[in-house]
């Protein structure tokens, strides 16, 4: 770069001291500190030993260097496998129940004044001022069987089914449904803000201009917003999918034990198994299994994207 | 490729010279009737009688919140009147929404789809038309030839130039057919030489589908060139409706005058009425000056009096005939085809005089110079005179 391009005194003073590489160096040093090093960390030790030593791992002396019954068992062992399912089939499940109650929301949040929309926005977010496990406590105390909403619930259903049917309390604590429930909830501002991102910069004369053209309110949104909010669902479905997949604390509270989702998995080998080694191997197992896929839907859009630049 | 390309051009552009041309006699085939629009205590259009005819290039000219957008918009069904009618062709479209009037719109801002081709863009208000497939394919075609965009039409929207995309919207607003187009600020984001060429572009296209036009427009040349007629707004209200002439040449009120071209305004009293021409005294020209009569003058009565500047003639003799002033030159502007000169009257007053180069000339031997002592002269024709 020649020092022709940096006018200003204070432009030059900027790039003679190299303050340039340090301010683009910084988040790549944070990155590399605290995300590839712990990474490296771990991905080692899912290769290590376990022993009743502290820390309870070695390498090499009388064990392999290269320990690979860890991943093997990943695959012997039917309880990891159906951990990963579980677990991806719940962040699926409570991901699509995102979308289908955020995206409205995030609709009807571009829609109302600017005065309302603050409101509404401050709404959203307001629960992150409280904290995420009170939340979930919340939640435990709500759907407990003693509570008035499972007793308010219940009388409902005592209601309207035969008489035989009645139940004292409908069981909510310690099942799936708690899991999705709760998951839901708690990550339900996750879908909503960056659909609503995505939706407030749509020009809404493109909707204009298909009524104008003949359609109707829903094929308006089918032809015109939907489409054009795919980066935004897209950015909302990753930001609640690849947490929710790895949840610790919910399946923990309010799950059931007989379905352990693989959070709990990792938790459960780390902390009361105390292998280390197999608690990584689970780890790196979840990251392959969840950043794979999106690296190559990255990948894959990052090309098309090029493409049509090489065509214009 | 290329080959099927250039005969289906070649096929339906003769198609779409086929006469489909309308006499532009139906006299009310679009009749806007007391329309007022409220958006809470603002009035934006206030009591709007409106009619236009079939085939006619109409434009509602005014500055920027005038009201002429939201006229525009209640046409194509975005809002809904407050109070008043709307009538296209016969039929009531006040209550119908945007989807089922015989309407299209050419959006200030293109708002094309940036997710379709240049082709599904043009092609989407087709689908809701009852056509077959081919039928649909054809129109699209003759759209796309129309607007010589045949090449482009596997494009999307961002991967074309600006005028490239104008010309999308137009296509895609005609491939309906609809009884009325509505066109918002068309040239506004265009580049002064592509604003000229698309211009004439519009018209031809007009000429060939006989569609009746509503542009809305800021710009007054635009306007004038453009249309057959126009409407010039202000503050929600119709202040005079005619040809481009008419509003030029006769405008109705001080703001007309104003509002479209440039104009030496000046208080003044009515002296005598003549059978043909009124004299009134013009106290900022320092005597008395003869001007056409307008109908309902008396003497004594307060009025406006106003000339254009390319209708004022400097000379350094007293001309012999008209009203003329003497003044000197305070200012002298040269733009290549004409010259504007800033000349001050014995009162102080100075006016705008603007004077075509039509002899090629140096400096030396201008008419006038900067402190020359001149006089200028308009005939009695060219004096407006103007009550409100």
């Amino acid at each position: 770069m020649s020092p022709s391009h940096h006018d200003t005194p204070l432009e030059r003073w900027f790039h003679r001291r190299g303050w340039i590489r340090i301010t683009i160096g910084t988040p790549y040093l944070w990155l590399i500190f605290f995300f590839l090093l712990p990474f490296i960390i771990v991905l080692a030790m899912s290769f290590a030993t376990r022993t009743p030593t502290a820390p309870p791992f070695s390498f090499g002396g009388e064990n392999p260097v290269l320990n690979f019954a860890h991943y093997q068992r990943l695959f012997s062992d039917d309880l990891y496998i159906r951990a990963y399912l579980t677990s991806v089939a719940n962040a699926a499940f409570a991901t699509f129940l995102c979308l289908l109650i955020g995206y409205p929301m995030a609709l009807g949040l571009t829609r109302v004044s600017r005065s309302w929309r603050n409101v509404l926005l401050m709404l959203v977010i307001l629960p992150f001022w409280t904290s995420f496990l009170l939340r979930v406590y919340a939640w435990m105390g709500l759907m407990g069987s003693n509570s008035w909403f499972n007793k308010l619930l219940t009388s409902i259903y005592n209601g309207i089914v035969p008489a035989d049917w009645a139940l004292r309390y409908i069981p909510m604590m310690n099942t799936n449904f708690a899991v999705i429930l709760v998951t839901v909830y708690s990550y339900l501002p996750f879908m909503i803000l960056p659909l609503y991102a995505n939706l407030e910069k749509l020009d809404f004369s493109l909707n204009e201009a298909a009524m104008d053209l003949g359609s109707r309110p829903f094929r308006v949104f089918r032809d015109v917003t939907l489409p054009l909010s795919v980066p935004g669902i897209i950015a909302g479905s990753m930001l609640v999918f690849i947490p929710a997949s790895g949840e610790l604390i919910i399946p923990s509270l309010v799950g059931s034990s007989s379905r352990p989702m693989i959070g709990r998995v990792i938790a459960d080998e780390f902390t009361s198994a105390r292998s280390w080694p197999m608690a990584s191997a689970v780890a790196i197992a979840l990251l392959v299994l969840l950043v794979v896929p999106l690296m190559i839907y990255t990948y894959y859009d990052a090309k098309s994207y090029e493409k049509q630049r090489e065509e214009a | 490729m290329n080959e099927t390309a250039a005969t289906v051009t070649a096929g339906s552009k003769g198609k779409a010279e086929a006469p489909v041309r309308q006499k532009a006699d139906e006299p009310h085939f679009i009749r806007i009737e007391g329309v007022t629009k409220r958006f809470g205590t603002f009035t934006a259009v206030s009591d709007v009688n409106l009619e236009i005819r079939k085939g006619e290039i109409f434009s509602l000219l005014g500055g920027s919140g005038c009201g002429k957008t939201t006229l525009l918009r209640m046409l194509a069904g975005f809002e809904e009147p407050t109070k008043g009618r709307i009538y296209i062709d016969g039929q009531d479209m006040t209550d119908l929404p945007a989807y089922e009037r015989p309407v299209n719109m050419m959006f200030q801002s293109y708002a094309l789809f940036p997710h379709m081709t240049v082709e599904k863009n043009v092609a989407y208000g087709l689908k809701h038309e009852k056509m077959t497939a081919a039928g649909r394919q054809d129109r699209v075609r003759e759209m796309l030839a129309l607007v010589q965009l045949t090449e482009f039409s596997h494009r999307k929207p961002h991967q074309i130039s600006g005028g490239q995309r104008q010309r999308v919207a137009l296509a895609r607003a005609l491939a309906r057919q609809p009884k009325l187009l509505l066109l918002d600020e068309p040239l506004a984001a265009l580049d002064k030489k592509l604003r000229e060429h698309t211009q004439f572009e519009l018209m031809d296209i007009q000429d060939k589908t006989g569609t009746t036009f509503i542009v809305v427009t800021h710009d007054q040349e635009e306007a004038m060139t453009l249309s057959s007629r126009l409407a010039v707004m202000d503050k929600g209200q119709i202040r005079q409706i005619g040809t481009a002439t008419d509003v030029y040449e006769y405008p109705n009120s001080k703001f007309v005058a104003g509002f479209i071209g440039s104009i030496n305004l000046f208080d003044a009293r009515v002296t005598s009425v003549g059978a043909e021409t009124a004299k009134v005294e013009v106290p900022e020209l320092g005597g008395e000056i003869e001007a056409r009569a307008i109908d309902g003058l008396e003497a004594g009565q307060g009025i406006s009096m106003a000339v254009r500047p390319e209708k004022i003639v400097l000379s350094r003799q007293k001309p012999k005939s008209g009203n003329a002033v003497a003044g000197v030159v305070r200012d002298l502007a040269y733009f290549g085809k004409d010259s504007l000169y800033r000349v001050a009257t014995g009162t102080g007053r100075v006016i705008s005089v603007s004077s075509v180069n039509a002899r090629r000339v140096g400096e030396a031997e201008r008419v006038a110079d900067w402190e020359d002592e001149v006089w200028f002269s308009f005939d009695p024709s060219a004096a407006i005179l103007l009550k409100e």
